[in-house]
């Protein structure tokens, strides 16, 4: 019994797979004890999910063996890892929208009555002892379209541990979670894991390793470039691991300077895609040289206002005026033409078109004026020389200005559209989320062009649900909560509890109420 | 990361060139079933296409409207719209033709011709810009509307040539025959010539060759390239989507009109009333799948289909293979390259395409 206890439940051990010109895992060890929660650290497009693909049988290794148990396993495709107890929640749920939370749970083991009806109550029944038992508290009568994207990963997770996983891979779990849904998240973890499941945590966010991990694996370019006990490690060590050089997490930038206003909003309204109103008289100004901050859980109102900011949606009350014109529901084309540059929350819907090549994302909002075209004819030579000119200065890694935007990993995309919009002499800068889901070699140095474009002058609009990013960035911090803006702070005076309680609707700004408040 | 975003004209013929291969076995082993040699029938439909000048010629003559109609469904696939109308789009542009060829009767060749087949382009465009506004300013599938609109047009053609351009000296139901300052020369004989084969085809070839060029050298073409392949991404960008949209809907009808009019200035020199669809516009289709959207690569499909319908007959004649059969080839062809992941999977097998393997597994691995 203390033999096989001693057994680890997984070993992969040197683990290789190559792909055309890329080696993606090379001699790979990974390790993973009875009953704890491993994190799997390592920048995008470093290996990780390749690794954890080639144990779930998405992919076969070149070489290496994986040991399950202490058994030699072959597995060749996701049923062979289901067998061995291995499930796997994906970064993109796989859900059917209008199945109920049971349905989707039973889908391809429904239990049956008289051998050819479905039996639901049965599901709901086992659905809801199961979520009991692991603290899941999932509703099985709800619809998937209806429920968060919270609720939707713990359906994924409830649907591993049906399947009988005993080890679960959770493949960036948190990148599409807000802060509260984290730790709620965490907190199923750690239910998980007393109840004897082990967790491998993938993960590029080096906070998280530090809150809930025992160990940790960092891999940088298909390499393990450290195996570490969590308790002997900081974060910057982990950085330093992870990037292979030492990183910058807390952003240099000196005292703002602000000028006259650039952008002002005044008693904004907008409506939703379901025409409710998302944006209930907001006003708000950004100065020349300063990062004004919007900080909020999702869904208060914060994109629809990105939106008419930058012409992708009508406003039906208020006014935006750009350096005292005004510039209310003008066309998208019009507003980048007085000098307003967008990073969108979402690069790959939005900020590219994916089939393009490099060098026609780099146009595409410039590809009508000279140089790029004369009289309706493109100028490819100048197109590609700008590509070029701007993948050499905001170092692209890309193969050439030929290669397709989705051959890009997200970092670099994003970095071609952080790039194509700061070279557009912009005077105020809308950036929406604009390291959402990079590493962190990547965020820093979108934060660092933001701060350049403060330093010269620029307005610069952020928008974020990382906390920790509004902090890190913002002259001036406004709180966003069901539409409204509840309280605009000065860096200074901005603490993490005053911001949190403001933006879960708690607090209205520091007033005497909310000194109050926070005084408690 | 590999660069595999950069993709080799190699294998972008790989999947269409497996694909035909395919198809020939598979139409081999229906002609087999039913007791058929396929040697002695695809002798039958080679010979049927390039066995004489005179096939060649009617291969030729085959592949002209086909190409046309091949643009037509690209140019509207491009911009993220499915032009189904081609067909009628087509019809209304030999209607025009046949109108403006009789009636211009007396006016100089070099003014006569030109406006002859423009005006077919331009019934063309005016049919399709029915969808086409629809589609834009309220959104209404495109789809629907133009398949609503190939019944118009055959039924309106209908109408007309029992009706008001009815040739009245004669009995059936054609329109008068064009003037000869109407008509396109054929490049052996006179109007009248066996050898059908005609001026009609450098139009064909210098129309896809426009249309590559305002597709990617143009900002029109940008624009409706930007709003096919990502709207969303394009209207952030300010690109006006509605407008782009019908802009292609415009070309796509210029391009199925004009198949219509050089028919009319080529081969038929009238319009015969038709009781059916003729089929170029759905073939456009196939065309434009097989060429994947590419302009020129329309002309090599169109000419792939314009070999296969016209062996088809010699196939029938010489072989006794009834020329559906060239048919299924077709069909199985198109389903294969419809199926693009099922040949690329069989690339995969080892032996069969290591080259194109690795160029899937990276594809995958940069996804």
């Amino acid at each position: 019994m203390t033999e096989s206890q001693r057994v680890p439940v997984l070993e992969m051990k040197g683990i290789t797979k190559r792909f055309p010109g890329v080696l993606a895992n090379d001699e790979v060890d990974f390790t993973l004890e009875n009953g704890e929660i491993h994190a799997l650290l390592g920048e995008n497009g470093a290996g990780k999910s390749t690794l954890m693909k080639i144990l779930y049988g998405l992919y076969q290794a070149d070489s290496g063996t994986i040991c399950v148990n202490g058994q030699e396993a072959q597995i060749r495709e996701p049923n062979d890892a289901l067998r061995l107890g291995i499930g796997m929640v994906h970064q993109h749920f796989m859900l059917v929208q209008r199945f109920t939370v049971a349905e989707s749970l039973v889908l391809g083991a429904e239990p049956r009555r008289r051998g050819i009806f479905l039996d639901m109550d049965t599901a709901v029944a086992k659905v809801k002892e199961v979520s009991e038992q692991y603290g899941l508290a999932i509703d099985p009568t709800a619809r998937i379209m209806d429920i968060s994207v919270g609720m939707q990963q713990r359906v994924e997770i409830l649907k591993a541990l049906l399947r009988g996983a005993d080890i679960l891979v959770l493949d960036e779990p948190t990148a599409v979670l807000t802060p509260q849904e984290v730790s709620e998240l965490f907190v199923i973890m750690r239910n998980l894991k007393a109840r004897g499941k082990s967790i491998i945590f993938i993960t590029h966010k080096l906070k998280e390793v530090m809150a809930i991990s025992e160990h940790v694996t960092v891999i940088r370019r298909g390499k393990v470039v450290g195996a570490l006990d969590t308790v002997a490690t900081s974060v910057d060590e982990l950085a330093t691991l992870m990037v292979g050089r030492d990183v910058e997490l807390v952003v240099e930038k000196g005292p703002a300077d602000p000028g006259d206003d650039v952008l002002a909003v005044e008693d904004l309204q907008v409506l939703d895609a379901r025409r409710l109103p998302a944006v209930r008289g907001v006003s708000l100004s950004v100065r020349s040289g300063e990062i004004v901050g919007i900080a909020g859980v999702d869904g208060n109102g914060q994109s629809e206002l990105v939106e008419a900011i930058t012409g992708m949606r009508r406003s039906i009350a208020g006014k935006v005026t750009l350096a005292g014109r005004d510039v209310t529901n003008r066309e998208p084309r019009k507003l980048f033409e007085s000098g307003v540059v967008h990073i969108p929350a979402d690069r790959q819907r939005h900020g590219l078109v994916l089939d393009f090549t490099v060098a026609e994302n780099m146009v595409l909002q410039t590809y009508y004026r000279p140089p790029f075209s004369t009289k309706s004819r493109l100028n490819w030579e100048a197109i590609r020389r700008e590509a070029r000119r701007l993948i050499e200065q905001f170092d692209i890694r890309t193969p050439g200005e030929d290669v397709s935007a989705s051959s890009l990993s997200g970092g670099n995309q994003q970095k071609v559209i952080v790039a194509r919009e700061l070279s557009r002499h912009p005077e105020l800068v809308v950036a929406a989320q604009p390291t959402r889901g990079l590493d962190v070699g990547a965020i820093e140095f979108v934060h660092q062009k933001l701060v350049e474009a403060r330093d010269a002058g620029k307005a610069v609009l952020l928008v974020s649900l990382e906390l920790d990013e509004i902090l890190a960035l913002s002259d001036r911090i406004a709180v966003m909560y069901e539409g409204e803006i509840v309280g605009v702070l000065d860096r200074e005076e901005a603490t993490e509890e005053l911001l949190g309680l403001m933006m879960a609707g708690a607090s209205r700004g520091p007033g005497p109420k909310a000194q109050e408040v926070v005084g408690k | 990361m590999s660069g595999s975003g950069k993709k080799s004209v190699w294998s972008e013929l790989l999947v269409p060139v497996v694909a035909v291969l395919v198809g020939l076995v598979i139409g081999a082993v229906f002609m087999a079933a039913t007791g058929a040699s396929p040697l002695v029938a695809y002798e039958a439909l080679l010979r049927g296409c390039f066995g004489s000048p005179v096939n060649i010629s009617e291969t030729i003559v085959y592949t002209t409207p086909l190409i046309f109609t091949g643009l037509s469904i690209a140019i509207a696939y491009r911009a993220g719209l499915f032009n189904i109308g081609a067909e009628g789009q087509m019809i209304v542009g030999m209607v025009a033709a046949a109108v403006v060829g009789a009636g211009g009767a007396g006016l100089p060749r070099v003014i006569h011709l030109p406006l002859t087949v423009l005006s077919g382009a331009a019934a063309g465009a005016i049919w399709a810009a029915v969808p086409g506004y629809l589609k834009a300013k309220l959104g209404v599938h495109e789809v629907v509307n133009s398949i609503m609109m190939n019944y118009i047009a055959l039924f309106f053609s209908h109408y007309l040539v029992n009706g008001p351009i009815k040739d009245p000296g004669i009995a059936t139901p054609y329109s008068a025959e064009i003037a000869d300052s109407a008509k396109l020369l054929r490049f052996v004989g006179d109007f009248h010539s066996a050898f059908r084969l005609n001026t009609g085809i450098l139009i064909a070839v210098a129309a896809a060759v426009l249309v590559f060029y305002i597709l990617y050298r143009t900002t029109t073409g940008y624009e409706i390239r930007a709003v096919g392949a990502n709207p969303d991404a394009a209207r952030y960008a300010g690109i006006n989507v509605p407008r782009s949209m019908a802009v292609s809907m415009l070309l796509a009808g210029a391009m199925a009109g004009l198949a219509g009019a050089v028919q009319v200035c080529a081969i038929q020199y009238k319009f015969l009333d038709l009781f059916v669809f003729e089929g170029f516009g759905f073939d456009g289709i196939a065309v434009a799948l097989v060429a994947k959207g590419n302009p020129l690569g329309v002309i090599g499909a169109a000419a792939l289909f314009g070999a296969l319908s016209r062996g088809s007959q010699m196939m029938q004649g010489m072989a006794h293979v009834p020329k559906e059969v060239a048919g299924i080839v077709q069909a199985a062809i198109i389903l294969l390259v419809a199926a693009e992941g099922l040949v690329e999977g069989w690339l995969r097998i080892p032996g069969i395409g290591a080259r194109a393997r690795r160029a899937v597994a990276a594809r995958k691995e940069d996804a």
